[in-house]
């Protein structure tokens, strides 16, 4: 069995998004998923701090401090892109304008509950930004991430630990080993990495899975 | 006439209060208003309440006004920063509150309070920690949680251009916060690259018209022009 790396996971989600998508990419692993888009699909890249059409990174020398995206990084606007305010921005993701996000996490839940915003720890920093809004508000919510923890433990759960981003929000979780859809009955495995047997798969994961291949 | 231009950042900031409540534009540094914020660092108001998207970066702008112990309380949605270490020492001593809001439920709370509700039903943040205690409310089959709009006393924003009117444009993703904040505050203080003589602002692409703004103050090379054209000269 051969884990697929970040790079081969971002491309993953990347075919799974369709022309004339209206899309935001969460900071971190997501953000990646940029580099993978199919070239001859048109995508809309939202950006929470107020961009559509989010473009690539622009060329050394040419960063302007006054164009970045919600990580902070200096981006580039696409030719019919625009700008916007903070209202305009979280109305597109709370009123349900947005057809795609996809967001890292900590925990996926069996019911779709996602928690990405902290560990819960006494002396962290909170700090929550947009993952709550993107939660509630994508028409469809899609998670990436590894599916175990550094110390081999399921992020995928029965029930989330970690203080939770949204509730039953999420559609769709790309894994390192697994697409796997979160549906009414609970999770059903769409896909596993070539040399993966199910009930491996299973054996990795803290929730209750379902054979959905076709 | 009326002309909103003010000619000195100590005019900018003038009369803000200890324990006022201000609001400040920008997201990371992208309109972060920083001569504003220099200004009331110089003019010396304590005990404030800030809001703004982050809790400062580096060492200047919001995170020098914290350094110099001017900030009681801080609403905002994303403290931690790579370089955020003026509010994480002040957070970890005990020396700051916080209130950490999700970042489309701090732009609606200013949004409420800017367009006169007295409070608004958001899904953001249901059934989590940062919903607890709060008034829920299930509307055709989904559920809301009741926050109350943000007002401020005073609201510090950075623009691109702006007339005497208080009109004003912005600068690409520098807009952020500013046309909401500019509707929150009772006396919003834009900072902007350059004043224009009225007219020259195209009525279609005012993004914060003059109503919301009450001083208009000049940072960029055209700000000695403006100086040496106003009425009664500088100071």
């Amino acid at each position: 069995m051969k884990r697929l790396t970040r790079e081969q996971l971002a491309a993953r989600v990347a075919a799974d998004i369709h022309e004339g998508a209206y899309v935001n990419l969460g900071i971190g692993l997501p953000t990646l998923v940029g580099n993978y888009l199919p070239r001859d699909r048109e995508i809309f890249l939202h950006s929470e701090n107020g961009l559509l059409g989010m473009g690539p990174a622009p060329a050394p020398g040419e960063e302007d401090p006054d164009l970045i995206n919600a990580g902070k990084q200096p981006v580039t606007l696409l030719t019919g892109g625009c700008y916007f305010h903070h209202g305009d921005s979280f109305g597109m993701m709370r009123g349900g304008h947005l057809d795609i996000c996809v967001l890292g996490a900590f925990q996926v839940s069996v019911t779709g509950d996602l928690a990405n915003w902290s560990t819960g720890g006494a002396d962290a920093i909170p700090a929550v930004g947009g993952a709550m809004d993107l939660a509630v508000g994508a028409k469809r919510v899609l998670v990436m991430m590894e599916h175990q923890t550094r110390a081999g433990e399921s992020k995928i759960v029965e029930r989330c630990t970690y203080p939770l981003t949204g509730v039953g929000c999420v559609a769709r979780v790309y894994t390192d080993l697994a697409v796997i859809d979160i549906v009414s009955g609970g999770m059903v495995v769409r896909e596993m990495v070539d040399g993966l047997a199910f009930a491996e798969l299973q054996r990795l994961t803290a929730a209750p899975l379902t054979m959905g291949m076709r | 006439m009326i002309d909103k231009v003010v000619h000195s950042l100590a005019e900018a900031v003038a009369g803000i209060p200890d324990g006022a409540t201000v609001m400040i534009g920008g997201f990371g540094g992208a309109g972060m208003p920083s001569e504003l914020v220099e200004g009331l660092i110089a003019q010396g108001a304590s005990g404030l309440t800030i809001v703004n998207n982050n809790a400062g970066n580096g060492e200047t702008g919001l995170a020098a006004l914290l350094k110099a112990r001017r900030v009681k309380k801080i609403i905002c949605s994303f403290p931690r920063q790579v370089d955020s270490q003026v509010f994480d020492g002040l957070y970890r001593a005990g020396d700051i509150e916080l209130e950490l809001v999700p970042q489309g439920n701090l732009s609606v709370r200013i949004q409420a309070a800017g367009s006169g509700l007295g409070a608004v039903y958001t899904p953001t943040g249901f059934g989590t920690e940062l919903a607890a205690g709060k008034e829920t409310r299930r509307i055709d089959g989904r559920d809301y949680v009741l926050e109350f709009p943000i007002h401020a006393d005073f609201a510090l924003i950075k623009a691109h251009r702006g007339d005497r009117w208080g009109n004003l444009v912005y600068r690409k993703s520098a807009r952020n916060f500013g046309p909401i904040m500019a509707t929150a505050a009772r006396c919003t203080i834009a900072q902007v690259d350059a004043v224009v003589p009225l007219g020259e602002l195209d009525p279609e692409a005012v993004v914060t018209p003059g109503i919301f703004v009450q001083r208009v103050f000049a940072t960029g090379p055209g700000a000695a022009a403006g100086r040496a054209a106003a009425p009664g000269g500088t100071r």
